[in-house]
């Protein structure tokens, strides 16, 4: 089985193709690049030279794994679009990996429990607090938008260590050290790991799809974990309209 | 030997604002699907078109489009020769998403990938229905967030004449319709209630620019008319908003023809057409057409269907460009400022 995991999510663009024949998985190819160029501009270039250089025939893939948020909102489009597009012309299935846990899964078999951060400004993080059973990935919280306060909250009532990793990281790490550190015995997850990277989106991927847990190009759509600030302004005022009447 | 030449098939995609739309054209003339997917009622609720909302639905509707467009051509993707999309100007987040879609595709069906302006799909509309049009002609392209007066030297060559210097026509109807409580979108609205009021009951400004003849601006006439509701408001008097609606339509109308006459005239065109949204106007478009009729000018223009955004319009243009060689990377960007003639 070939599957090929694109995440855009956020500031890093991912590219991967994995396999897994006779239960061994590996990872083929991996392009990850964290540079000032837009996801639009970089991301099919990048497919591009690993079907170059890997001489794949992309009618091979059985799947698309795609991030599918939450992240950055034009972040997640661009993924998405191209998941789709290729899942439309190719006629094959898309997998919708939620950002967070493909975030988590880069720290298959640590022992400690794991939460991604990733900064979603207006005083949030995306995060999830997850633990691995071997390389089986356990939800103990699913993604979610909260903020870092009410995170550290939750955090504590699990009294195990634990280890950080996302964009959101150097945002808030001070904090965390703040409401964590004293009582708690928590990690950074090192830059080589602490990053979306498509190979994880990929591997949950094989997973999902042996699972069935799979959807058409057409039915796929980004979940953002939150609605858009028209709407909310919207529901706000229809709320405050409502409580006067 | 076999001269038979070879049908050209374009799969096109637009969705630059709140349109997710697609469409299959053959050798650039004639439509074999056009399918367009409308998101007008949603934007409603906020009184005009909220980019982040248009994203969402262009990435939740976008597949199906497509399928559609192909089922109703009767062909599948096997059977296109190259894909067009529109890349600029428009809302990025919008643009993004048919961009991304069509290079996908492209990429794996290893077609061509063209980027079309989409002024260039506005004019390029008025190919589908006059086969016998071809360039040079002048070309007004009035919408929500356009007016260009471009004369169409070539397919493909473009030299704009005029342009608005601050509100869009189409921006003037909807700041207009709002002020008299007509809602979104307002240009069709309008026009509608123009019929049953006065176009010369009050005498609305048309401006004129002095060192550019071709340029326009609306932001002075749509000023005008807010200024005399509220004189009206103030001094407690009705108005009537048909009255309103007729005049305020003549006053746009008379400058979009006033200039566009010039402008043949002077460039010694006799083929002049209309595009946009806006085209679709009833009003403009009878100005327009007695105004050709009493200077000898051919007078095109566009089907409604054709004059909103879509995207046969844009595998029109992609056809042109196609053929005349353009064709665009896998890096390609959304460009939300994209001038006309940048490729």
């Amino acid at each position: 089985m070939r599957i090929l995991a694109i995440d855009s999510s956020g500031l890093v663009a991912t590219v991967a193709v994995v396999e897994e024949e006779n239960e061994i998985s590996k990872t083929i190819a991996e392009y990850t690049i964290n540079y000032k160029k837009t996801h639009s501009q970089t991301l099919l270039p990048m497919l591009d030279e690993i079907v170059k250089m890997t001489d794949m025939n992309l009618d091979t893939i059985d799947a698309i794994a795609v991030a599918g948020g939450p992240g950055s909102f034009t972040g997640l489009r661009i993924g998405s679009a191209t998941a789709k597009g290729l899942g439309l012309a190719l006629k094959k299935p898309l997998i919708h990996i939620p950002t967070v846990d493909g975030l988590a899964y880069n720290l298959c078999y640590t022992d400690r429990i794991i939460c991604p951060i990733m900064d979603a400004r207006r005083n949030q993080v995306y995060t999830g607090i997850y633990q691995m059973d071997g390389d089986k990935l356990q939800v103990l919280e699913a993604q979610m938008a909260v903020g870092i306060d009410e995170l550290a909250k939750k955090l504590c009532t699990y009294g195990k260590p634990m280890i950080f990793l996302g964009d959101g990281v150097p945002v808030h790490k001070d904090r965390l050290e703040k409401e964590l550190m004293t009582d708690q015995d928590i990690a950074f997850a090192p830059a080589h790991m602490n990053q979306q990277r498509a190979a994880a989106v990929g591997m949950l991927g094989i997973q999902y799809y042996k699972e069935g847990k799979t959807e058409t190009a057409m039915e796929h759509e980004p979940d953002y974990l939150r609605v858009s600030q028209a709407e909310r302004e919207r529901e706000e005022r229809l709320k405050a309209e409502n409580t006067h009447e | 030997m076999d001269t038979e030449k070879k049908d050209i098939l374009i799969l096109a995609i637009e969705s630059s604002c709140d349109e997710t739309a697609a469409a299959v054209v053959k050798n650039g003339r004639q439509v074999l699907s056009n399918v367009i997917s409308s998101q007008i009622d949603l934007h409603k609720l906020y009184g005009g078109v909220v980019p982040e909302i248009a994203s969402r639905k262009h990435i939740e509707k976008i597949n199906q489009v497509i399928e559609e467009a192909l089922e109703n051509a009767g062909v599948t993707l096997d059977d296109i020769d190259a894909i067009g999309v529109t890349y600029g100007p428009g809302l990025v987040g919008a643009l993004l998403v048919g961009v991304a879609e069509a290079k996908a595709i492209a990429y794996a069906k290893k077609l061509p990938l063209v980027g079309v302006h989409h002024i260039e799909g506005h004019i390029s509309a008025n190919y589908i229905e006059n086969l016998e049009l071809e360039p040079p002609f002048l070309c007004l392209v009035v919408s929500g967030g356009h007016t260009h007066l471009v004369c169409v030297k070539d397919y493909g060559t473009y030299e704009i004449l005029g342009r608005t210097r601050d509100d869009a026509a189409g921006e003037a109807f909807d700041k207009v319709a709002r002020a008299i409580d007509l809602g979104y979108p307002g240009g069709p609205k309008i026009d509608k209630l123009s019929k049953e009021g006065n176009p010369d009951a009050i005498p609305f400004p048309r401006a004129h620019i002095e060192d550019s003849p071709y340029d326009f601006s609306f932001s002075g006439v749509k000023s005008a008319v807010l200024n005399y509701i509220n004189g009206c408001k103030m001094k407690g008097m009705e108005y009537n908003r048909a009255d309103i609606a007729a005049s305020f339509q003549k006053a746009v109308t008379d400058v979009l023809v006033g200039n566009a006459m010039h402008a043949v005239k002077e460039y010694g065109l006799n083929k002049f057409a209309i595009a946009g949204g806006v085209a679709s106007n009833s009003s403009l478009r009878a100005a327009m057409k007695q105004a050709c009729e009493e200077n000898g000018i051919e007078f095109y223009y566009p089907s409604p269907i054709f004059c909103t955004d879509n995207a046969a319009m844009i595998g029109v243009a992609a056809y042109y460009e196609y053929i005349n060689g353009t064709r665009h990377g896998w890096d390609l960007n959304a460009v939300p400022n994209l001038k006309l003639g940048e490729r």
